[in-house]
Order: structure tokens, then C-alpha cells, then sequence
């Protein structure tokens, strides 16, 4: 089914991908409408235009792909699926996820991957190519961040407060470059082991045409939490 | 090694000629206060442990056993107290943030005491309840404000998405985590048995209560545990968690201590692992942002739901709920700041927020005259006691209450506020199943089921006495009740007037 978003409000949109019980829907002409796909289940959504806040928040097992930007908190709450974006993302996205995957061509901005979590086989991946602002994995539980900094090759491409109050999970990052302002919480490893994101910077070049050879051979650094208990010595446990 | 400054706060009394040994006090300590010695073949206590429970003074077959609050005494002193002096030392031990459970204990004024209900003589008379119907069945949601008709010249009403109560008492927001699964199951059988609703709270849903999905609210808060699309889809409605009463501007961290395979695999973290919730949703900065979150709920939800935002009472209260009442939410629920908590540090326990009776009258006064009240009910919780509390809230504006406290209470606590050590000896706010399974479901839900029976016919009788026969007639019908001995400007917040006027 394809549907042609000009002029449609957020709620016309999305009623319309949800009446549809084709499995691939075609958005045309998407101009930020909100909440596309929320809550989706089964599906494959194609969007081509700038997709607007909490694209995909809920996701189930559905695939979407965006032909241009996407905003605020794409993939919020994700349970699996996943979401491409060829183009850039906004603030927070991933947010909460415990599930699938999130994509991302070029850039990315606050907070990516914030409370992102993981249970059992539930491992959350957000891939960024390029960089990304402040608060990376912030509060960050689970699940994998790799943000591939293409461009970026002469300066950290993430922001500034890192993987503050991060307990869980992974942090890679392509670079030589140390983050600023790191928490005293996080090991940061350089040069780390890339059998883990081997698979993840195929996707990610099989997906959008970048050097797989190149990509695959630099060095990456891996933040993680030092600690999964980082509040066990703030409290004093006297009744009162 | 360094002296220990903190002397025991009670002293365990035993009367050794009625202790026959037996051992149950110190099986069922879980704080493991109670000890024997086999010497002098006598039980003794370790009285430092002691957190007040009364689990071996309820247990001891021949009521050998009393608590009493030691008379050891530091020089008195109005201003630097025993609790502040102690407090002191507990830190200068620690270096922690002081921590402590259920609601505060300090002497702040209980405005429910300070009012006074009405009643009929002579003219409007009084309605007996047993003889007459009374109407107890309350709504939750947005209410359609416009009449119209179609071309027939029939009503033509929207209807919103909303909550249908028996009674207008909720069971407040207590997670799988914080409280036990035994505490969880009581708290949803009693709701389904009532005709009305339990929270889950934030740490998600237990597989085993999905059946009970239209008696439960289900919450999302900062974190976002065990939420995805089918959890949001069980309960009847969705509350987003902004704040606590009993910690404002204060997020939940659940020691990772509490987190065994059972409360991981429902909040989907890992066994052991902290679980945090902080204070703000990050991806929420203005009431713009909680419309986003709002309808993103029931984009997901396909608007079936109605979509509560619970809020802690502090000082802007009005102005903040009148922003929620227009962020498309159909519920706002208020907690007070006497209100109960698994776990808060205390000092923002005691000193955070302002009493639920006057946040509840300036939230309605606000929405009655910016004209958005029908845009939402207002649910009222953080220390709701007794029925008269129930009844002194609807007629300050309320829609329906939310208690927590009670309902735990009637579950076998003893609020001796140490829920955070997670070692409950009643089997409510603990993970272990050694102790939770001391909590039977089977008799729990019926003395909750006992509870909410009992206060909704002393609803009826109160409002009977006042010639009123619907809880509708009493929302907001502050002429109902009287302040005493509060200040002109107390009686203006509540909006009431004072005895004898």
C-alpha cells in the first residue's frame, strides 16, 4: 500500500498505516508527522520525506526505512524491529530500547541511546555512522552502541558526559580520540576486540555503501560501566 | 575499631516466666534480632536489629514478647532532637544519603483533621444507605463538555476513553520489585473482586497477572521497565509517572539486590542489576514534550486508553496541572507529600513537597476557572487514611482517591518504615521468598476486598447523613465541609469556610 502524506496530520497518517492490512506500507511525502508506526506490529514501513518525534516508539518486530531525516526519540520504548534511517536523527533516540535495531546514516544528536536496556536474548543495537552530541548511552543498562564517526576521523565524534551513569552494556566508538568529560564510573578500553561489531559495520555498510575493508581494520574504543550496583554506596540504610 | 555512636531505638521485652523457647521469634526475624542461648537456655535479642515490625510480638504463642520504644535518652533538647543527633552519627558512619520508607513521620499539619463534614437536620433531609440507593460508581476521564444533535433531533454524545469505578478508591502505584508478587496478586484480585483498579507501578507486569489487565493500570515511568506494546495493551489505562509524592524531583533506584530472575524477567533487565529510574523522562522538558509521550501511548495503544500523568503536589501544582489537563491526558492523579515510598532518601521525604489537601483544592479551583476541568479527572492519593479522608477529598474536588498505605496495612504492615532493607517480615516489600511467601494472596485480597467494603458504606453513611445520594453530587461540593482551627488563608486555599460560619 502506498499512502501519500502531504497535508495529512499525525493521527490521519497513522490511522491510515494502521486500517492498511498490507504488510509494506509506502509513505510519500512524510513532512515530520508524529508517531509513525507507534506501537507497530509485523510490518514493513517505507517513509520517504523527513519522519517526525517517537518514530517506530514500541516497535515489534516491524522494519522501517527512512529516505531522509528522522527527528526526536525515534525508536523510544523499541521491543525489536528495526529502523534505518538514510540521513540523520535527532535527540534521544533509542530510547529505552531493549530490542532490535537502530540505524542511523549520518549523524545523531543528545542523549542517543539513553536507559537503553537488555534481558536474555534481547540485545539492543544502535549504529550511528557519523557523530553524535552530549550524553551518549546516558543511564545506559544494556544492549550495543557503535557510533562509527565517519568524517569525523580527526576529533571524538561523540559529545561531551559519555556514558554518564552508565551501568550496563557497551559503548564503541571509532576513534583514537578519548571522550571528554567521562565519568569516573566507565573502564574505557582502547583499541578493543571488534568480533562483536564485526556484524554490525557489515550491516551498516551493506546497507549504505560505505568501505567495509577500511571500517573493519581501525581501532575502536569500548566504554563500559565498571559497576552494574553504581548507587550501592550512596545510602546509609538506617530505619527511620 | 571505632565506637558505635547509635544506641538501639527500642528494647525487645521478654517475660522470661511466660517464654516457653519455642524458637518463633527467632525464626521469624528476618532482621535476626531474637537468638537462643543454650547455656542459660534462654531466648535473647539483639535489640540494634530490631526495626519495631511486631512480627515476634504477633507470633509469640504465649505473648511473652513486647516492643517498647527505649527511655534511653539523650539530654532533651527541642532543637537538636534524638532522631536529628542520630541521624548525624549514621552519617558520619556512612558518608550515605540517609534512606528511609513509607510516609514521613513528622509533625506537619493533616489538613483531613482539620475539616469537619456536614449533615442534614430538619430541611434536605438525611437518605438512609441501607434503606435507599446510593450511588458509588464513579468515571474517570475526559467528559464531553458540548451538547448537540443529530438531524432526528437525538443527543448526540462523544464518548472518551475513560475508567468505570465501584467505588472511587484506587490501589496507588506500588511496583513488582518494591513490593512482593504475593502483595502484587493480592492487590489485583481484590481490585477485580471491587470493580476497581491496581497500579503495576513502573517495574512492568507479571505474566501471571495479565489476566487481570481491566483492573490494572499500567504505569511507564523514566525507565521504561518491562514496557512494550503488549504490557501497554493489557491494562485498562496507562499512567505516566512523573512524580511521587513522598520524593519529589526524585527518581527510584531499585537496588540490584531486589532484582532476582523473577522481577528481571518482568522488568527484562538483568538479575542483579540496579534498576534506575531517574527523576525526569528525559525526553520530557515542557508540557509540549508530555503531549508527545501522551500521545505516543495512545498512538500505540489506538486511543482505547485513557492516559493518566501522576504528578507530585509541590508548589506550583495549579499551573502545572492546568498545562497537563491541556496536554490531551485524560486523568491527573496528585500525590501528597505525606504519601508512602518504597525507598526515598529521607531528607526529601521530610522536607519535599506540600500536603495533598491544599494541592487538590488549587488544582480544581484552577481548572474550574480556566474552564478545562471536564477535561480531566483529578485522582487524589499521599495519605489517604480513612473513609472520611475519601469523603473530605471528593468534596474538595477529587474524582476519586488513590491509597497505598492503607491497602498495605491491611495486608499485615506494621509501617516500621524499612521497606528499603528489603527485609520485610510481613512478605510486603521484600523479594525473598522465604519471606514473602508469608503473605497468603488467598486471605490478603479478602481483607483488601474487607477494607474497601467497609469504607464504601461509611462513604454511603456520610454522605447519606448529608442528603447526598451520588458521589457526583458530593465532587467539589466544598459547602459540605468546615475547616477548624486553620488560618483565613488555609480556608482560602481549601476553599472553605470555617465551623460556625
Amino acid at each position: 500500500m502506498e499512502i501519500n502524506a502531504e497535508n495529512m496530520l499525525f493521527d490521519q497518517l497513522n490511522a491510515a498505516v494502521k486500517a492498511s492490512n498490507d504488510k509494506k506500507i509506502i509513505i510519500k511525502n512524510v513532512l515530520g508527522q508524529r508517531y509513525i508506526g507507534s506501537g507497530a506490529e509485523n510490518k514493513e514501513i517505507v517513509i520517504y520525506g523527513v519522519a517526525g518525534n517517537a518514530l517506530g516508539a514500541y516497535l515489534s518486530n516491524t522494519d522501517i526505512k527512512v529516505y531522509g531525516n528522522a527527528q526526536d526519540a525515534t525508536g523510544d520504548t523499541m521491543n525489536s524491529g528495526s529502523i534505518t534511517v538514510y540521513g540523520h536523527a535527532g535527540d534521544t533516540i533509542g530510547y529505552a530500547m531493549r530490542g532490535g535495531t537502530v540505524m542511523v546514516e549520518g549523524d545523531a544528536g543528545f542523549r542517543v541511546g539513553i536507559h537503553m536496556k537488555e534481558y536474555g536474548k534481547h540485545i539492543p543495537k544502535i549504529i550511528v555512522g557519523g557523530k553524535t552530541g552530549d550524553f551518549l548511552g546516558e543511564y545506559q543498562a544494556g544492549g550495543i552502541i557503535l557510533v562509527l564517526g565517519i568524517g569525523y576521523e580527526n576529533e571524538c565524534p561523540v559529545g561531551a558526559f559519555c556514558a554518564t551513569g552508565q551501568y550496563g552494556g557497551k559503548i564503541y566508538i571509532r576513534t583514537r580520540h578519548m571522550p571528554r568529560d567521562l565519568p569516573p564510573q566507565v573502564d574505557v578500553k582502547t583499541n578493543a576486540d571488534k568480533s562483536e561489531i564485526l556484524p554490525l559495520i557489515k550491516e551498516y555498510c551493506s546497507c549504505f555503501g560505505a568501505d567495509f575493508n577500511s571500517l573493519s581494520k581501525d581501532e575502536y574504543m569500548l566504554l563500559t560501566p565498571s559497576t552494574s550496583n553504581i548507587y550501592k554506596r550512596l545510602y546509609c540504610n538506617r530505619s527511620m | 575499631m571505632a565506637i558505635n555512636y547509635l544506641q538501639p531505638d527500642y528494647e525487645v521485652v521478654r517475660n522470661n516466666d511466660r517464654c516457653i523457647r519455642c524458637r518463633v521469634c527467632e525464626r521469624q526475624c528476618a532482621n535476626e534480632v531474637h537468638f537462643f542461648d543454650e547455656k542459660r537456655n534462654q531466648m535473647l535479642a539483639d535489640e540494634t536489629k530490631c526495626v519495631n515490625c511486631h512480627r515476634c510480638v504477633t507470633l509469640c504463642p504465649t505473648r511473652a514478647l513486647k516492643i517498647v520504644k527505649t527511655d534511653h535518652c539523650f539530654k532533651p533538647s527541642a532543637n537538636y532532637t534524638e532522631s536529628i543527633i542520630k541521624d548525624i552519627y549514621a552519617q558520619a558512619d556512612t558518608g550515605g544519603v540517609l534512606l528511609s520508607s513509607m510516609g514521613t513521620p513528622k509533625e506537619y499539619p493533616v489538613y483531613w483533621d482539620k475539616m469537619l463534614i456536614n449533615a442534614s437536620q430538619v430541611t434536605n433531609p438525611s437518605i438512609d444507605p441501607l434503606r435507599e440507593p446510593m450511588e458509588t460508581r464513579t468515571y474517570l476521564g475526559k467528559k464531553c463538555e458540548d451538547v448537540s444533535y443529530d438531524k432526528t433531533g437525538k443527543l448526540m454524545i462523544r464518548h472518551y476513553p475513560g475508567l468505570q469505578l465501584e467505588t472511587p478508591i484506587m490501589f496507588s502505584a506500588m511496583s513488582y520489585g518494591s513490593i512482593s508478587k504475593n502483595a502484587h496478586e493480592c492487590l489485583a484480585r481484590a481490585a477485580e473482586e471491587l470493580g476497581i483498579y491496581y497500579n503495576t507501578g513502573e517495574g512492568g507486569l507479571n505474566e501471571d497477572f495479565y489476566k487481570y489487565g481491566k483492573n490494572t493500570i499500567v504505569q511507564v515511568a523514566s525507565g521504561r521497565f518491562g514496557v512494550h506494546e503488549r504490557y501497554l495493551n493489557a491494562g485498562a489505562a496507562i499512567e505516566i509517572k512523573i512524580g511521587q509524592g513522598a520524593k519529589p524531583g526524585i527518581g527510584g533506584h531499585l537496588p540490584g539486590a531486589k532484582i532476582g530472575a523473577d522481577v528481571a524477567k518482568t522488568r527484562m533487565i538483568p538479575e542483579g542489576s540496579d534498576a534506575i529510574s531517574p527523576a525526569p523522562h528525559h525526553d520530557i522538558y515542557s508540557i509540549e514534550d508530555l503531549r508527545q509521550l501522551v500521545f505516543s501511548l495512545k498512538e500505540a495503544t489506538d486511543y482505547k486508553k485513557p492516559v493518566i500523568v501522576k504528578i507530585a503536589a509541590v508548589h506550583n501544582i495549579a499551573a502545572i496541572a492546568s498545562g497537563i489537563a491541556r496536554s490531551g491526558a485524560d486523568i491527573i492523579a496528585i500525590d501528597g507529600f505525606r504519601g508512602g515510598t518504597g525507598a526515598a532518601p529521607t531528607r526529601i521525604r521530610d522536607n519535599v513537597g506540600i500536603p495533598i489537601e491544599l494541592a487538590l483544592a488549587s488544582v480544581d479551583e484552577r481548572l474550574r476557572e480556566e474552564g478545562i476541568r471536564s477535561n480531566v479527572s483529578v485522582v487524589a492519593g499521599g495519605s489517604v487514611r480513612s473513609s472520611a479522608d475519601v469523603v473530605k477529598a471528593i468534596a474538595l474536588g477529587a474524582d476519586a482517591v488513590y491509597i497505598a498505605t492503607p491497602a498495605l496495612l491491611a495486608l499485615g504492615c506494621h509501617l516500621c518504615r524499612s521497606c528499603h532493607t528489603g527485609k520485610c517480615n510481613w512478605g510486603i516489600a521484600t523479594q525473598k521468598p522465604e519471606l514473602y511467601k508469608r503473605l497468603n494472596p488467598e486471605i490478603g485480597y479478602k481483607r483488601l476486598v474487607n477494607l474497601v467494603t467497609a469504607w464504601t458504606h461509611e462513604i454511603k453513611e456520610m454522605m447519606g447523613g448529608m442528603g447526598i445520594n451520588s458521589i457526583e453530587a458530593l465532587r467539589g461540593n466544598r459547602l459540605m465541609l468546615r475547616g477548624i482551627g486553620l488560618t483565613q488563608k488555609e480556608l482560602d486555599i481549601l476553599g472553605i469556610k470555617h465551623a460556625g460560619e
